[in-house]
């Protein structure tokens, strides 16, 4: 399937990911050509095979619901851009 | 003492014939003087290293030494280290230093062993030449014209050119078995959930796996016994227990049943690369092993598969980098969307944006049964091929890589790169272990030999290379580099 501008233009929207408009361009031909690949998948007869998802096929383990972590908020805070008090510090939201 | 495998070094640190401190000195030493040609490691942890070593000798003089104890080693730069910067060779994680240790890094270093430093790799693992990192191409020891293969270049091609007498990589379609093959090493990737993803930056969650980097199948069995196991960490970390995997290593080869998938020897293989994968095969049957055609009937379908279902856990996994806890931000952003959007236009490369953008389509609202369902689907076709194949015959193989390394620059189109992987990416898809052997040469450029298994067949596998290496001396080549130097 072949994608349009818009089509990037979109997809970089979702994805929070800022595109100039020569970027987008640049990148209409490529996803293009690799959904083309992808769509080869369609070819292949799946109606009666379930969606593998884990290779061992195996289900989520469960653990005991106890609290294992300690409160470590000042050392993972030491890398982030901008805190203040204990918060992350991000443009205003609310005027 | 570069020249040495980890195996042999273990026994020098064992007899006494030098320290952890010397040997980690040396290795030091050829970084220092060598690496700038080749520019395998992203972070040198010098000082570390030094204190790590002196610990090492300390451990030993006391009588507690573990057979890995006292031994360097390099870390693909995308395993956490605390107090080191974890780049993933992305200019988004240029400036984070994690707060905390993979649970792998943490399981070396209680072995005793030492962290030369951090390697260079594909940005966020994504590519299969290295030349997608932040921090510049890594040159290929053997021919500083060709790539060292990816996404663990830096790790194979630091092996190959004696910067380290091994490395950790990971490999979630090639990125082990490819570089190791192009750099004449020996790489193995285990079986999903054989090795904990805690603290391993994520590219695709379902494909991921960390693995060693090595000059012999003996070392890889010695690292894989280090890192192998359950962690409650990790949720996809199997709880079945670890075997000794040097135990199987000298067991014979006699009436090993050995597959060769045909649709692995078809067009786009390279002669020379083909003749030293038959040439290996012979030297197989010269010890007891039969030979037999298998089909893996859903071949071609891998490359589409992988390249639908890795964007889109990668366009999730990715979605973290937000420039608000960890990582790049970029300087006055208007408001919270201009903040999320420049930090993250500035902080990815091009193919990190190209499979962001095409997980982040395939998974958006009208097209997720067309293409991610579908290719879970097809997944399960892909899988089921091995499991068939597997009941008929001990192993498949066949050539780790189409060609030898490429020429730096040779693939800029990224379809053309893709294809790279197809002798790799299915092996991910499945879930099973494979390893790649060195095999011989095209013109200087080395050539692999990739060996499956069933899955959790590390042992296998591991014995399968070694009689191999016992039988052949590839795997003891040395590239030229480095020698006027040494």
């Amino acid at each position: 399937m072949a994608l349009e501008l818009d089509d990037v233009r979109r997809a970089a929207h979702l994805a929070r990911l800022g595109l100039s408009d020569e970027e987008a361009a640049s990148y209409v031909d490529d996803l293009s050509r690799i959904l083309e690949m992808a769509d080869s998948l369609q070819a292949v007869d799946t109606e009666h095979v379930a969606p593998l998802s884990h290779s061992l096929d195996t289900t989520q383990q469960l653990r005991v619901d106890e609290v294992t972590e300690q409160d470590q908020r000042e050392r993972f805070q030491r890398c982030a851009p901008a805190v203040e008090d204990g918060l992350y510090l991000v443009p205003r939201v609310v005027e | 003492m570069h020249d040495k495998t980890l195996t042999e070094l273990a026994a020098g640190l064992s007899a006494g014939d030098f320290s952890s401190r010397e040997l980690t000195d040396h290795f030091l030493g050829r970084i220092e003087r060598l690496d700038g040609e080749i520019n395998s490691f992203i972070t040198v942890t010098a000082e570390q290293a030094q204190a790590s070593a002196d610990a090492a000798d300390a451990t030993r003089r006391q009588g507690d030494a573990g057979p890995l104890n006292g031994l360097p080693l390099a870390l693909k730069d995308l395993f956490c280290t605390q107090g080191v910067r974890t780049s993933c060779g992305s200019r988004m994680l240029d400036n984070f230093v994690s707060p905390y240790d993979a649970t792998l890094v943490e399981r070396l270093a209680a072995a005793g062993t030492v962290s030369l430093g951090k390697t260079n790799m594909d940005e966020f693992a994504m590519g299969s030449s290295n030349e997608s990192s932040y921090y510049g191409p890594v040159k290929n020891p053997w021919d500083l014209a060709a790539v060292p293969g990816g996404s663990s270049g830096g790790s194979a091609a630091a092996v190959a050119a004696g910067l380290t007498p091994a490395a950790l990589g990971t490999d979630t379609g090639g990125s082990i078995r490819q570089p190791a093959a192009f750099c004449g090493i020996t790489g193995l990737k285990p079986t999903y959930g054989r090795v904990s993803r805690y603290g391993m930056v994520a590219y695709a969650s379902s494909l991921d796996q960390g693995g060693p980097m090595a000059r012999s199948a003996e070392d890889c069995a010695l690292l894989l016994g280090a890192i192998a196991g359950h962690d409650p960490r990790d949720s996809t970390s199997v709880t079945r227990g670890v075997p000794d995997y040097q135990a199987e290593l000298n067991a014979p080869l006699a009436g090993l049943r050995i597959g060769l998938p045909r649709e692995y020897f078809g067009e786009g293989l390279d002669p020379d690369v083909e003749a030293a994968v038959r040439e290996a095969i012979r030297v197989y049957e010269s010890l007891g092993a039969s030979v037999q055609d298998i089909s893996l009937p859903h071949t071609n379908l891998a490359i589409p598969a992988y390249y639908v279902i890795a964007p889109a856990e990668a366009s999730s996994n990715l979605s973290r980098f937000d420039g608000v806890r960890f990582g790049h931000r970029c300087e006055n952003p208007s408001d919270l969307i201009d903040l999320y959007k420049r930090s993250r236009a500035e902080g990815f490369g091009s193919e990190v944006k190209r499979r962001i953008l095409m997980g982040t389509h395939t998974l958006s609202e009208g097209f997720f049964d067309a293409y991610y369902k579908k290719a879970q689907q097809v997944r399960r076709l892909i899988r089921q091929d091995f499991l068939d194949a597997f009941d008929e015959v001990d192993v498949l193989m066949g050539p780790a890589a189409p060609t030898p390394a490429f020429d730096l620059g040779a693939n800029k189109d990224p379809l053309s790169m893709y294809l790279q992987d197809i002798y790799t990416i299915a092996i991910n898809l499945a879930g099973i272990p494979g390893i790649s052997v060195p095999a011989g040469f095209v013109g200087q450029r080395p050539t692999g030999l990739q060996i499956l298994g069933p899955h959790f067949a590390e042992s296998q596998l591991l014995n399968v290379a070694h009689q191999f290496q016992q039988a052949t001396d590839w795997h003891l080549k040395r590239p030229s580099f480095g020698e006027e130097n040494s």
